[in-house]
């Protein structure tokens, strides 16, 4: 037991050594890794900003319901009723004809437009609030609304978010396409690096295998190296990612202030970077698994 | 040959090699444990074969090879390293390691099989002394001459206490005075108890020592 872990202490030392030993080709490996593992995971990052803001904008989604034009004060009054007994509604404000009016009329270049027009074209409505964010619900309520007696138009506000939820959605099957693409390509890197590496010790592992080494004891030093590389190529992943989203949230932050609003990126929380960082040494640890297996195999067959 | 059960035992061995060529044709002896034997032939007559089936290099086509009573050609793959490990091996084409130092060459049969740092530490520069080499632990393979360059290899083959040693032309490149002392070093170690098995085609050392001969001619052995 304690050789054994003096072999694992060895193994990471002289793997250590060995990648420390040829600085160059070290650094370009790592940066091919950080690069594949960066690009998916930045993707995820600035899509879990768009998805807080999904979030919080179907905090209180809302549905506008226009009244018919002839629709009298008692009816009115009952379709408020109906409105504020609906399940799932946390308010109801009523807007009448006029205060609409009113307000179109502040919005510049309005006014002679409907001093224009014989009469005001709007309708009475009430602008209900939901008290959930889920999208059945504002379904299920356009429905019922709907269906009231001098009811003319609902209308759902939060079409949007059901959009923006779509591409989000879109977005994490391309986060997902992404990461399993570079995820390969991350396997593929580590495979031919540890090839390589296997190549220039055949000799090595050849007298090993005679001397009565077994499997186990071969892989061990190939799969530290690739979990090394994968390790180092997380970490060059994570500082590529929030090094871009400091400069973009520079840019957001001028953006931002031109809308006179503070919007700014999300950073990763430590939980996603050990999940992105663990992501990228299983993967380096399978590309090495793959290259020793595949060496010993060829080496079992001749 | 007196009694007793053999450590290696070759029944009706064949081994052909893909394309043909029939190395070992029906061979079969036995070797006493403690026993030291040369194994001789032309060039080409199967003795790198027969002790890579021993060493469950090559696998056989026919027949049984038995080593310390297991059937090699019914060995799993993952019983080979543990096979090995009872065996000293010295190769023709020696294979040291020139990216370290002539302790480190010695150290890793030790390493391989898990001894503890400073118990392997401690054997690798016994096998050292026994070969003369102490004083050079620290030089690079590289530095040594021929001779002590086989002499390593000794030492390496040696150094886990073998049951067993297989060695290969181990005077190929040596000139006599050299050739004489590795082959006084074997001797040695049989005195000790290892079973001890040389393939070499030079006669005139195997004339020096009163042991068993076998030889091959092209794949058969000759009684």
């Amino acid at each position: 037991m304690r050789a054994w872990l003096q072999h694992h202490g060895l193994s990471l030392a002289q793997t250590l050594a060995r990648l420390a030993r040829s600085p160059f080709a070290t650094t370009l490996n790592v940066l091919a890794i950080g690069v594949a593992a960066a690009l998916p995971f930045g993707v995820y990052c600035v899509l879990g900003n768009f998805e807080s803001l999904s979030r919080n904008a179907s905090v209180d989604p809302q549905l506008s319901v226009f009244l018919a034009r002839d629709a009298a004060k008692p009816e009115i009054a009952a379709v408020e009723a109906r409105l504020k007994g609906a399940s799932g509604v946390s308010a109801v404000r009523f807007v009448s004809r006029d205060a609409a009016l009113a307000e179109l009329n502040r919005v510049a270049g309005m006014q002679e437009v409907i001093a224009s027009l014989p009469q005001n074209p709007l309708p009475d409505a009430f602008v209900v609030t939901l008290s959930g964010s889920d999208p059945a619900l504002a379904d299920r309520l356009e429905l019922e609304f709907k269906s009231l007696p001098k009811v003319a138009y609902v209308q759902a506000d939060s079409a949007w978010v059901k959009r923006l939820d779509a591409l989000l959605r879109l977005g994490r099957t391309a986060v997902v396409l992404l990461s399993a693409l570079l995820g390969l390509a991350l396997v593929a890197v580590t495979f031919n690096t540890i090839r390589l590496q296997i190549l220039t010790q055949r000799d090595e592992i050849e007298l090993c295998r005679l001397i009565g080494a077994t499997h186990a004891y071969i892989r061990r030093p190939y799969f530290y190296l690739g979990s090394l590389l994968g390790l180092f190529g997380g970490i060059a992943a994570l500082v590529i990612v929030l090094s871009g989203l400091t400069v973009l949230n520079r840019d957001l932050a001028d953006l931002g202030y031109l809308y006179g609003s503070n919007v700014s990126l999300r950073f990763p929380s430590p939980n996603e970077m050990i999940s992105a960082l663990l992501a990228a040494v299983a993967l380096g640890w399978l590309g090495a698994y793959l290259s020793v297996s595949r060496h010993l195999l060829e080496a079992d067959r001749d | 040959m007196t009694g007793g059960v053999a450590i290696i035992s070759l029944r009706q061995v064949s081994k052909r090699y893909p394309g043909g060529f029939e190395a070992l044709r029906l061979v079969s002896f036995a070797v006493e444990p403690g026993e030291m034997l040369f194994l001789t032939g032309h060039s080409g007559a199967g003795k790198t074969t027969l002790l890579k089936l021993i060493a469950a290099i090559e696998r056989a086509n026919g027949g049984a090879v038995l080593v310390n009573g297991q059937n090699l050609s019914a060995l799993r793959p993952a019983a080979i390293p543990y096979l090995r490990r009872n065996l000293g091996l010295v190769f023709q084409g020696q294979k040291l390691l020139f990216d370290r130092s002539v302790f480190d060459n010695v150290m890793l049969p030790l390493i391989v099989t898990g001894q503890p740092y400073r118990e392997a530490a401690r054997r690798a520069r016994a096998a050292l002394d026994k070969v003369g080499l102490l004083q050079r632990e620290k030089a690079n393979p590289v530095a040594l001459s021929g001779g002590e360059q086989q002499r390593l290899c000794v030492a390496r083959a040696v150094v886990n206490r073998p049951a067993i040693l297989l060695a290969d032309e181990p005077t190929a490149s040596l000139d006599a005075a050299y050739a004489d002392e590795i082959m006084e070093m074997f001797s040695a170690f049989n005195q000790v108890g290892v079973t001890v098995l040389v393939a070499t085609h030079d006669r005139q050392l195997i004339g020096k020592y009163r042991k068993r001969v076998l030889t091959l001619d092209h794949g058969k052995l000759l009684q």
